[in-house]
């Protein structure tokens, strides 16, 4: 015998109410633990997407779809802009470093990106094997579509006009692995990585050229500067100093039919947007959490009017008052324990099936075996939860006077 | 063994029970008489240290138990003293083991199986050691609760009414238990009744009379 045989065997008497009251709270710990992992881990990624990236210049359309396409690659491009457009930016005195993209093809739905090797050093990827592309039709992708289409080095594939698996073939064109990089946990993990030649090449906008530019153009210096043909989607810029958050924004926008847009005040508009609803479900779950918790203090209340002779009985074998009042509590923080503990773990259950449901949530590359501090923080509050609404009735059991209850018959 | 000197008990807004002086050696079965109201639980209830005496002594074996600390006093009193109630209060939710093992437990002393098994042997109800309380008989528990009353092999019994509720030939069935019990664990067996079946089994006796 000892004290959690004790408390075990009380909770035990009355099942259906143990369950209910654990699997309530879980149901309040679980949509919080969800909202947590949830908001914690893309906040991340969205950090590590947007780290170095300052401003985005692009077609005019929606600055959030532009940021969406370029950043992180779950929208379409708003259009393309004139290659001598976006050599006149990245020629302004407060541009630090410019990185050219152009978008358009994918993969069995992973993007091929045409770019230099700035794009990949923006997030610090190394390589996993095999070396980095160099010539056209030379690609390195990125650890997560290697693994899940199961590629290695040396493999071809043709690539498909736009994001979807069904858009229609390159065939002429076939690309040839030559390099798989290591996981980054960034956007770089979904992406295929040539040069923005072989975009060109792919949709006949380029000739490899047999003589070298008398002037290379500063973001592909395989053809002119001021070329007046050829088009990229966008160009991601990196600011000299501070000063250009103010000017170059307004810069591009006035001066040229290109708009510009910072990855960082859209991600803060976009968080704002959902935000609301994560506000809605956290009330929501902080509701059931309190329902809960009410509900195991009415079972401990109302549970102390019958067991109120077995209170004194223990009393009259020599337990303490104390003993009683922590019985009590222990069985509450008990309760409480168990239900956020079971909410935690279906917490991240439900993360990891909505990984393997949702096919967008395997790209989103979220973890459903990554423990957050906030979690040990729930685990500690419900144990403080337990602790409150089993106060009462613990001290209500403290008080028991074992004359009256034993003499009463 | 149990002295008690001058004792006096007044409940709010009543009068005040005065109890006469009387002393009871080791081994003794003694028999506390008295109509309903006379103060019988009352004086059972301050031996046990369930109600803590405002004036006089309560001595056992040695111990002033009016001078202990109210946690001292809940350490003698499961060490030393074990009760039989009139209604068994075993705890439904523990088995019948348990419910005897809750007795050392609680009391702070060692859990001996050994002991549970042959407390249980003296009682007669060994094979339901494992059973749920609630799934035993009314002469079943009480059995158990005698059995829970002695397993710390206390100093005294204090038993409330324990037959009261019996007909004639369970009365002499638990009343002979009792004795037996006490006498073979060297226990003194103090029976607080209105049961005067119990006059003739019982000789030595205290009546306390509404004063």
């Amino acid at each position: 015998m000892n004290q959690l045989i004790l408390v075990w065997s009380y909770l035990k008497v009355k099942p259906l109410h143990t369950v209910l009251n654990i699997f309530l709270l879980a149901l309040g710990i679980s949509v919080v633990t969800v909202l947590l992992l949830f908001s914690q881990q893309v906040s991340d990624k969205v950090a590590s997407n947007t780290k170095g990236i300052d401003l985005v210049v692009g077609a005019k359309g929606s600055p959030m779809q532009l940021i969406l396409c370029s950043v992180f690659h779950i929208d379409v491009p708003t259009g393309n802009i004139k290659l001598s457009e976006a050599e006149r930016i990245s020629r302004h005195r407060l541009v630090k470093r410019s990185i050219p993209m152009a978008l358009g093809d994918s993969y069995q739905g992973y993007r091929i990106v045409g770019t230099t090797r700035a794009y990949a050093e923006l997030y610090n990827a190394e390589l996993q094997s095999g070396a980095w592309n160099e010539k056209a039709f030379e690609v390195t992708v990125g650890s997560a579509v290697a693994s899940r289409l199961g590629m290695k080095v040396g493999d071809q594939f043709a690539s498909a006009h736009g994001l979807t698996t069904d858009g229609h073939d390159h065939e002429a064109h076939r690309y040839k692995i030559t390099g798989i990089l290591k996981p980054s946990r960034t956007v770089l993990d979904n992406m295929i990585l040539t040069n923005v030649e072989s975009i060109w090449m792919v949709h006949e906008l380029y000739e490899a050229n047999l003589n070298k530019p008398q002037l290379p153009s500063t973001l592909v210096p395989s053809v002119e500067a001021r070329d007046s043909l050829r088009e990229l989607t966008t160009l991601l810029i990196q600011y000299r100093n501070p000063l250009a958050v103010i000017q170059l924004p307004r810069f591009i926008n006035s001066t040229s039919n290109l708009q510009a847009a910072s990855p960082s005040f859209e991600t803060a508009r976009l968080f704002a947007m959902i935000g609301v609803g994560a506000e809605v479900l956290t009330g929501f779950a902080v509701v059931l959490i309190l329902i809960s918790a009410l509900s195991i203090f009415l079972a401990l209340f109302n549970s102390l009017k019958e067991r109120q002779y077995d209170l004194a009985i223990m009393r009259s074998m020599g337990a303490g008052r104390t003993r009683l009042f922590v019985t009590i509590l222990l069985e509450g923080m008990f309760l409480t324990c168990a239900g956020s503990l079971l909410g935690l773990g279906m917490g991240h259950v439900a993360i990891a099936a909505f990984m393997v449901i949702i096919p967008e949530g395997q790209k989103a590359g979220l973890s459903a075996s990554a423990f957050i501090p906030a979690e040990a923080w729930m685990l500690t509050g419900s144990l403080v939860l337990g602790f409150i609404c089993s106060f009462i009735p613990a001290f209500q059991a403290y008080r028991t006077d074992i004359h009256k209850v034993l003499a009463g018959n | 063994m149990i002295r008690i000197e001058a004792l006096r008990y007044r409940y709010p807004g009543q009068r005040e029970i005065a109890f006469a002086d009387f002393s009871l050696s080791e081994g003794e079965p003694w028999l506390l008489l008295g109509q309903s109201g006379s103060g019988k639980t009352t004086l059972l209830h301050l031996i046990g240290g369930l109600l803590r005496s405002q004036q006089g002594q309560i001595i056992i074996k040695d111990t002033n138990i009016s001078g202990l600390s109210e946690a001292a006093l809940d350490r003698f009193r499961g060490q030393h003293i074990g009760f039989v109630f009139q209604r068994n209060h075993l705890i439904s939710a523990l088995s019948v083991r348990q419910n005897l093992l809750l007795a050392p437990y609680l009391a702070g002393v060692r859990q001996d199986a050994g002991r549970v098994e042959a407390v249980l042997e003296q009682l007669g109800i060994s094979d339901k050691a494992d059973v749920n309380v609630r799934e035993l008989s009314y002469g079943q528990a009480q059995r158990v609760a005698i059995a829970r009353a002695l397993l710390n092999r206390p100093t005294v019994i204090l038993a409330d009414e324990p037959t009261s509720a019996l007909d004639d030939n369970n009365c002499d069935k638990v009343i002979d238990l009792l004795l037996d019990a006490s006498r073979l664990n060297n226990t003194t067996l103090v029976v607080a009744t209105h049961d005067h079946r119990l006059k003739h089994k019982i000789p030595h006796q205290i009546n306390l009379t509404q004063a």
